[in-house]
């Protein structure tokens, strides 16, 4: 097979025509582009109506905020740009929590028992998804609508059977509470301003998400099974593993997020986490993703988080009704989704 | 390669046989094809076209009948046993992605990589390049491998997958109704790529419903008709007139034409489109015809 390839035996129209795509264009053709942009536009707007906004602490507290919910979204971008969705992702977070502490706490074993446990069926409840809806082809929506009903119907269930109650006991005073607190949900003190470890954890799993979206071959296959799923498999690329693995991906960021608010919080609601599955589907499709798959970007649905939080914080800084939130994320998602339309019509249409 | 010192040709199938429940989609086919030389597959809508391909590229297989390998015979289970022995495919649909970049399409399935451990990762550099020279070396000069696939042309997008399967080794390469979907001028790049192709000593197995593009391409011809072989034919046993005519079905052929020039008598529009059709397809075939003229 391998031709020798002589890179420099290009021609100069060639190399004059490849330069020519400046990176400012380059920059504009990534998906992420436009939440960029907006991230930028949102920030300068509630940095100039609202005044507490400006602050290091605020920012720290929106980060916060983004974290939660960019975590996940990082996963559940990565499953959308490889085809499908999951529906069940808000409540695995509750469930996997509320598993690591009755768990440990029924037992009375260490917390590490209960968070391994917690890990286990959360990447079971992907792994089911994905198993699911490679083999039946039944659509990933209806699927984890499913999961995401029985999941929630068993948090509310179990809890109150074993509780009596609609909240996990509190675990602070358990063996483990100290480390896991440490790792999941640590707060540090940087003169004065609190950093949450959960926003170094959320700019990391976007980091690894990037770098295996766009320099690995397991990234290659993310997007080719979900631009063009029958073509994927037609060149050899193992669609059914990669498909299984991303619904995994999502179980495994759920699991964490559900340790993080464990660890911050030491007592869950059993009735937690229903509806949070749609912020992190918005936060990737204002950062890019296309509804259809094949297209998006981890960075951008960081980004997609992070005008959440922005939105969410500046809100209450500029002193407003908080109803107003939704009406902007309605407003965002309109934009994002006209925004990746043009996008798709774009490269579609161009042919 | 094995010690088959005989010249047995690179793919044979004889007496071939397919069912789909109760419809049978093919009976008694053979077909042959060997290094540097054209097998043209011709028949109407539903004559077992992308059945026979199926089977030769491992998707089915055949309910009676042999298929053989350079002499040996063989049962492929999946698509990629036959990828293994130099049997490449490229479907009607192209297999490629759409949204991703020409070189990431090129490479699908097959990424190079560079590095070790949790740092090894695609030679993005190496197929960037490869994928260049290996379009501009079939005669194709992409301004930009890192455009979606998507905005290329029907005929260059062909091309990239012929290029593909070329590149990784094929020995053999079937292509389902590669012009199908393409203009004039698109159609004569593609058919001209296949002629480069078996100048490399590629087998080529080319499946088309139109005989003005199979005639000036190949060597051999196989006629089906509602999933039976109407004949098989050298290049010098058989006219384009007779192709066309065998093509669909003789007299059918003939009183169809009675029929089209009443209904042409009636409509006098209808003539004119015919009338145009049948000069595009001389025009091409004129075109496909000559030596690719490709300079330097
Ligand atoms: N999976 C299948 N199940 C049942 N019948 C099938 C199947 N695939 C093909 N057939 C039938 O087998 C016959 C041959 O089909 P095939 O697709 O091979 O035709 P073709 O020559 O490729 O036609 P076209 O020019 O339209 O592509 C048709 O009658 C078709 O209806
Ligand atoms: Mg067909």
């Amino acid at each position: 097979m391998s031709q020798a390839v002589d890179a420099g035996a290009a021609p100069a129209t060639a190399d004059e025509r490849s330069a020519r795509r400046s990176a400012l264009a380059r920059l504009l053709a990534r998906p992420e582009a436009g939440s960029l942009a907006g991230a930028v536009v949102i920030y300068v707007f509630f940095f100039a109506v609202a005044p507490p906004f400006r602050g290091l602490d605020a920012l720290a507290t929106i980060l916060y905020a983004s974290s939660t919910i960019g975590i996940p979204a990082v996963a559940v971008a990565l499953l959308m740009i490889g085809g499908e969705f999951d529906l069940s992702a808000g409540v695995a977070v509750t469930s996997s929590a509320l598993v690591a502490s009755m768990l440990s706490f029924q037992l009375t074993l260490n917390l590490w028992v209960g968070i391994a446990v917690g890990l286990l069926l959360a990447l079971g409840v992907g792994a089911l998804n994905g198993y699911l809806v490679m083999r039946t082809g039944i659509p990933s929506f209806l699927v984890t609508l499913a999961t995401f009903l029985m999941l929630q119907g068993l948090n509310l269930a179990i809890t109150k059977v074993i509780t009596g109650n609609v909240a996990s006991p509190d675990i602070s005073d358990m063996d483990g509470f100290g480390t896991a607190r440490k790792v999941f949900a640590a707060e540090w003190d940087l003169g004065g301003l609190s950093l949450r470890i959960s926003v170094v954890w959320w700019l990391l799993f976007t980091a690894v998400a990037t770098w295996v979206l766009l320099r690995t071959r397991v990234g290659n296959w993310i997007f080719a099974v979900g631009g063009a799923q029958a073509s994927a498999r037609a060149v050899g690329v193992p669609v059914r593993r990669v498909k299984i693995g991303l619904f995994m991906t999502v179980g495994f960021l759920a699991w964490f997020t559900g340790m993080n608010l464990l660890f911050s919080f030491t007592t869950v609601q059993s009735g937690e986490g229903v509806g949070n599955e749609f912020l992190y589907i918005i936060a990737a499709v204002i950062g890019g993703c296309l509804l259809t798959g094949g297209y998006g970007s981890a960075i951008g649905a960081a980004t997609g988080a992070f005008i959440f939080g922005m939105t969410t914080q500046g809100i209450v800084y500029a002193g407003w009704n908080a109803d107003w939130f939704k009406f902007f994320l309605g407003a965002m998602l309109l934009l994002a989704t006209l925004l990746n339309l043009w996008v798709r019509r774009r490269t579609e249409a161009a042919r | 390669m094995s010690g088959t010192t005989t010249r047995a040709p690179l793919v044979r199938l004889t007496g071939c046989e397919k069912r789909y429940g109760t419809i049978v989609a093919l009976t008694g086919v053979s077909l042959e094809v060997g290094a540097g030389e054209v097998t043209c597959v011709l028949g109407d809508n539903g004559a077992g076209k992308s059945t026979l391909i199926k089977i030769i590229s491992g998707m089915h297989q055949a309910d009676a009948g042999t298929y053989e390998v350079e002499g040996e015979p063989v049962r492929f289970g999946s698509p990629r046993e036959a990828l293994e022995r130099g049997i490449a495919t490229v479907y009607q649909d192209l297999a490629v992605v759409p949204l991703m970049p020409v070189w990431r399409n090129f490479f699908l399935g097959s990424e190079v990589r560079r590095g070790a451990g949790p740092l090894r990762r695609l030679d993005i550099r190496f197929m960037r390049d490869t994928t260049r020279t290996e379009l501009r070396n079939m005669g194709i000069d992409l301004r930009d491998v890192d455009q979606p696939i998507g905005t290329l042309s029907g005929g260059e997008r062909q091309c990239v997958a012929i290029a593909r399967a070329v590149y990784f080794g094929a020995k053999v390469l079937i292509l389902d109704e590669p012009t199908a979907a393409l203009g004039v001028k698109q159609a004569g790049v593609v058919l001209r790529y296949i002629m480069r192709a078996r100048e490399r000593g590629l087998g080529v197995v080319f499946i088309t419903h139109n005989p003005h593009h199979a005639y000036p391409v190949g060597d051999r011809f196989l006629l089906l008709n509602r999933g039976r072989p109407l004949g098989t034919y050298a290049k010098g046993e058989i006219t384009r007139e007779r192709l066309t005519t065998l093509m669909a079905g003789g007299e059918e052929l003939e009183q169809l034409s009675h029929e089209l020039e009443g209904t042409a008598a009636a409509d006098a529009g209808l003539g004119r489109v015919a009338e145009e059709l049948e000069q595009d397809v001389a025009g091409l075939s004129g075109e496909a015809a000559a030596p690719p003229e490709q300079g330097s």
